[in-house]
């Protein structure tokens, strides 16, 4: 039997107030004769201080002493899975079972703290929860780092991955493997961590354990009876789940011995305190008040606070070697707390850890307020927003038809998404998303253009930025690997729709008797927009899909511009492969040739590249508008229906003489509506 | 002060009008009088609505009901107390024409339009020569009751021929036939010749532009003076709508229908009628006087369930023009004529911009369009040129040769005529820059007294 205090002081001199405490106590027994104990701390506010003794009693005995936790006590894991396999509800249960949150009807995600978490089912933003846990007469320090199930988030992942040394890989027992499975199993694969694979949904009435662990021992050479079979919702089963990251996962190679060194693993922007950064202790000890450095920016800072997650902050004394926490310095810009940093005490200097890559913008799109007038709100919604999310990249953009706006840059599709509806959700922010396009980069052959812009590459996120042919030795374009599952009878559909984005087969293997796995090397522009839906409608759903970035090939770019009656039109010239530049032209055609109104005259909407059209629709000319009958009675009808259309001629951009709405542009720019 | 001058001055410029009119009836001179004698402000024209209809045709969205019992004395009464209402209010002396549309007024007795004419003789002028037309339904029934029209007052008949294919009838839900409708034109060229009217639709289901010109062909032979061209238009709510809508029934394509209009435009020129506004043709000048006065955007006064009228209520001090509304249920509108002398459910003050919106919207539908002196009347400060002629996009339809602003005024030509609302967009854009915005003021009058 052992306890495990914890409070929380909350040093407000002038406000005269102690914390009081409550302690919660449960016991459960579990078959195997384990137990653990936990305390839950309640502090109140408005309660006068009695005694300076309660005070002190109170501050000796709450405090979790982490310098009982040495690094073989400490284990880091997350969880990865597909989405609704149930990530967030077995983080649920092991937060409930080891005392941080109570047991209640309500927890639910309790993880996903952002509306759009909630609502799609997904994670966008790692959190971290520690837990208390004890395990053969031995309390453990686990520390769960939930994160995005989605390998747009893939750098939120890596980022968290790099804190722990094991996984829980989570398949949903009636559905199998999907293509989110692999991706994560392999991010979690290549930083060579444990991986505990956990069959969940044991309970639903079509789950197939059996069939599912034999897909695992398939596809990932993870024997079958190394899989745990659980129901997270129900509970069942979960505590052998605690009992597997205790005995399977190693402890985090660091040793209390070393000089403090830490790792940035990520970053929150609070308001009153500025930033909050997360990390992982991988050597010696921190303390409240300790001056430390930023390795990447040489800056110092003194430690104003510090704590373990649990999964609300919970401030404590110190961190120790092998810890996760987070530790607040006083640094006022995200920009400050560079993820993948080293920290390390003043005076002490140690090696830099490898920290990661910046996570690159894959997708761009452009987002301009609806209403023009909208601008500074949307600006700063948009401000406030990155301060969160640090890997969306933001560059001023205007259009002639859309008005003042952005490009952003974003890691994926879903990321992308998730971006808008946060502003939409949270900032109440009205948006047109332009159709998103993705980073091409040319290899210039002129020694001038080199020399301009020092460097031989450079990358094209702009398309009327795009160099001409003749001072360009290639043109590359992004690429990715694409993981689809599906059941096989969809295999003909899938194979061909992949064949017409240019899609490369690199591989196809059935997992079961029923579900192919087939590997795809695609170009990230073929899937950015409609690809994802039309997979999962050909398949009535069925189909999964992923994919993870493939660096850059060679590729055959061409500028498609687009005419109106012969007059180019900026804000529609699109980068295209050629071989695509035809079917693309006269989509954007049709739908400009369904948003311009008849006029006077007759109106050639036609694609070209450089001077050759490609595709052509023509919007007739009105032949006749005149209202056939107007008396006395009409004319109310009549005069509005005219000024009507007189102040819609206002908003017209013209391009040459055709006028053409704000609409045409949108309709031809946004994204489709699904 | 300067209220009170122009109100003196005006009550000056009626009293000679009042005399002229006396000598020269309704004739076309008249009107030209009064283009140059300045503000019209008492004469107006006359447009009675009479709601019923003996069944629904299937293109029809006016404000017309099946009436379910006779009531024909009840109408007549309100009728004319409304206009007696509307003629105190407007102080108008002169009733330069009256004009009885529907609905079907043909269902009405002539009874009733003796009365109604009566009451106007009595509030104000009506000279015996000013144009009076009735809108009559070619069947049986309305041809045995031209004569008695006329007894009453009627001198201009418009014959809702429509078309002259009993097949067409049918599916448009007509209850007349082409043989009826010839027998109808006959007698009312007997009794008001020179002043008889034919209504004819084109663009019906299955209609072919040959089918069409051969149709044009043959009521040319038969018709008067006067023909009024309409395209069949889609109008939402209703039966014909929903056919179309359902795929029962297909309607020309808009480059027929637009061929259509030219062919015809094209045979009445040829026939020697005269294209006067946009559906409008006449020869040996029978064009409408009443109609045209609201191209010219001359005062009218509406009576009768759901007729508008244009007019200043001089009655009541009023100084602006109102765009007013007469309650559309006819027994809703005869309750409100029965406790307060009218049923007028909606007046807007139409500011100066509006006012000058409409005069260019409609005065643009006449071939003639819109001369200096008619446009100084209701813009003395600024004239035509001046409000239009520095527009780039204005400069472009002159030269492409759409439209013409020249020493006579501003107009249409034979082409761009066709192409008026894709014009009046520019036009009204423009007018609003020269003009500046001005307030537009809406009342209901639900149960305010005038």
């Amino acid at each position: 039997m052992s306890f495990s205090l914890a409070t929380r002081w909350c040093d407000a001199p002038l406000m005269r107030r102690v914390l009081q405490f409550k302690g919660y106590r449960r016991k459960i027994q579990s078959c195997n004769n384990m137990t653990y104990t936990l305390f839950r701390h309640r502090w109140m506010k408005r309660l006068p201080v009695f005694s300076s003794g309660l005070k002190m009693a109170s501050t000796q005995t709450d405090t979790i002493d982490l310098s009982k936790f040495p690094v073989d006590r400490i284990r880091n894991f997350c969880i990865i899975a597909h989405i609704d396999h149930g990530k967030s509800t077995l983080a649920d249960r092991l937060l409930e079972m080891t005392g941080a949150i109570v047991k209640t009807q309500k927890n639910k995600q309790v993880l996903d703290k952002l509306q759009v978490e909630r609502e799609r089912g997904i994670t966008v933003k790692a959190q971290t929860a520690s837990l208390i846990y004890s395990h053969q007469g031995q309390q453990y320090l686990l520390n769960l780092i939930d994160t995005p199930g989605h390998v747009d988030f893939s750098y939120e992942v890596s980022r968290s991955i790099s804190a722990c040394q094991g996984v829980l890989l989570i398949v949903d027992a009636n559905q199998g493997i999907q293509a989110q499975t692999v991706a994560n199993f392999y991010l979690a694969f290549e930083a060579q961590l444990a991986i505990i694979p956990v069959i969940n949904k044991i309970d639903l009435k079509n789950a197939d354990p059996e069939r599912v662990a034999s897909q695992i021992e398939k596809v990932f050479d993870i024997p079958c009876n190394e899989c745990i079979r659980i129901s997270a919702k129900l509970g069942t089963n979960v505590e052998a789940v605690l009992q597997a990251v205790v005995d399977r996962i190693p402890p985090p190679v660091a040793s209390i011995d070393d000089p403090f060194k830490a790792l940035v693993f990520d970053s929150n922007f609070d308001h009153y305190r500025g930033v909050v950064a997360n990390i992982a202790v991988f050597g010696g000890r921190v303390r409240k008040g300790d001056r430390i450095v930023s390795a990447y920016l040489g800056k110092s800072y003194e430690v104003n606070e510090l704590g373990i997650l649990r999964p609300d902050e919970h401030p404590t004394q110190k961190l120790f070697a092998g810890q996760v926490g987070y530790m607040v310095t006083g640094m006022k810009d995200v920009k400050e707390a560079q993820i993948g940093d080293t920290l390390y005490l003043k005076e002490q200097p140690v090696e830099t850890l490898p920290g990661f890559k910046p996570a690159k913008a894959m997708v761009f799109a452009g987002m301009f307020p609806t209403d023009q007038s909208d601008y500074p709100g949307l600006r700063s919604a948009i401000e406030r927003l990155t301060l969160n999310d640090s890997s969306v990249t933001v560059q001023r953009d205007s259009s002639m038809a859309l008005g003042a706006g952005w490009r952003l840059g974003f890691l994926g599709l879903l990321h992308m998404e998730v971006f808008n509806q946060r502003l939409e959700q949270e900032y109440n922010a009205s948006v047109i998303v332009t159709a998103p396009t993705v980073p091409y980069k040319a290899v210039l052959s002129s020694p001038r253009l080199i020399k301009e812009h020092g460097s031989k590459e450079i990358t094209i996120v702009n398309p009327a930025q795009f160099p001409d042919r003749s001072v360009v030795s290639e043109y590359l374009e992004p690429m990715v690997l694409g993981t689809i599952l599906s059941p096989d009878s969809y295999t003909g559909k899938i194979m061909s729709l992949c064949l017409n984005r240019r899609g490369i087969q690199k591989n196809m293997v059935y997992i079961d008797d029923k579900r192919v796995m087939m590997k795809y090397l695609f170009p990230l522009n073929e899937i950015v927009v409609d690809f994802y839906d039309l997979l999962k409608s050909l398949s009535s759903g069925y189909a999964s899909f992923d994919y993870e970035n493939a660096g850059y090939q060679a590729a055959d770019l061409i500028k498609m511009n687009i005419l109106l009656n012969g007059q180019p039109v900026e804000e529609l010239i699109t980068i295209v492969h050629r071989g695509r530049a035809y079917s693309a032209g006269k989509a954007m055609c049709e739908r400009l040739q369904d948003s311009i109104p008849r006029q006077m005259f007759e109106i050639a909407v036609q694609a070209s590249i450089g001077s050759k059209v490609i595709a052509r629709e023509t919007i007739k000319a009105y032949r006749k508008n005149v209202l056939a009958k107007c008396y006395g009675g009409d004319i109310t009808r009549k005069m509005k229906l005219l000024k009507k259309q007189a102040e819609g001629k206002k908003k017209m951009r013209l391009i040459g003489n055709v006028e053409v709405p704000k609409d045409a542009f949108i309709n031809v720019l946004k994204r489709k509506d699904k | 002060m300067i209220q009170h001058t122009l109100r003196a001055s005006r009550r000056a410029v009626s009293a000679a009008l009042r005399r002229f009119s006396e000598t020269s009836g309704g004739e076309i001179t008249e009107e030209d009088g009064l283009e140059r004698t300045g503000s019209p402000a008492e004469q107006a024209s006359l447009y009675v609505h009479w709601p019923y209809c003996l069944r629904r045709c299937s293109y029809c969205n006016f404000n017309k009901y099946i009436s379910r019992e006779d009531n024909d004395h009840i109408m007549t009464e309100c009728i004319q107390r409304e206009t007696e209402t509307l003629l105190r209010l407007s102080q108008v002396s002169c009733i330069t024409s009256v004009f009885f549309g529907g609905g079907t007024p043909s269902l009405a007795h002539p009874s009733t339009i003796a009365a109604v004419l009566q009451t106007v003789s009595r509030w104000a002028r009506l000279s015996d020569k000013a144009e009076v037309t009735l809108e009559v339904n070619p069947t049986p029934v309305g041809k045995s009751k031209l004569e008695d029209y006329c007894r009453a007052g009627v001198n201009r008949f418009s014959i809702g021929v429509q078309s002259l294919q009993d097949e067409d009838l049918k599916i448009l839900g007509r209850d007349h036939s082409s043989h009826q409708a010839l027998q109808t034109v006959e007698e009312a060229r007997r009794l008001c010749p020179g002043r008889v009217s034919v209504d004819v639709m084109f663009g019906r289901p299955k209609q072919s532009v040959e089918s069409w010109e051969n149709e044009l062909s043959e009521l040319l032979r038969v018709c008067d003076d006067h023909v009024s061209l309409y395209q069949l238009t889609l109008e939402r709510g209703t039966r014909l709508f929903k056919q179309v809508l359902g795929g029962e029934v297909t309607v020309p394509a808009e480059d027929v229908t637009a061929e259509m209009y030219r062919c015809a435009r094209r045979t009445l020129q040829q026939r020697g009628f005269l294209q006067y506004e946009v559906s409008n043709f006449a020869r040996h000048k029978a064009a409408s006087h009443h109609n045209t006065s609201y191209w010219k955007g001359r005062q009218y006064i509406g009576v009768g369930p759901g007729a508008h009228g244009r007019f200043v209520p001089l009655g009541e001090g009023g100084v602006h023009r109102e765009a007013r509304t007469q309650t559309l249920e006819p027994d809703v509108w005869i309750r409100e004529v029965r406790q307060r002398g009218h049923g007028t459910r909606r007046r807007i003050q139409l500011g100066h911009l509006e006012l000058l919106e409409e005069v260019l919207v409609m005065g643009l539908r006449m071939t003639d369009g819109i001369n200096h002196e008619h446009w100084e009347m209701f813009s003395p400060h600024l004239g035509l040129r001046e409000v239009f002629g520095t527009s780039r996009e204005v400069q472009e339809l002159l030269q492409s040769g759409q439209l013409i602003l020249d020493d006579r005024g501003l107009r249409c030509s034979w082409d761009g005529l066709v192409l008026l609302d894709s014009m009046l967009p520019a036009l009204l854009v423009e007018l609003e820059r020269q003009i500046g915005p001005s307030l537009q003021r809406d009342h209901h009058t639900d149960g305010s007294p005038h």
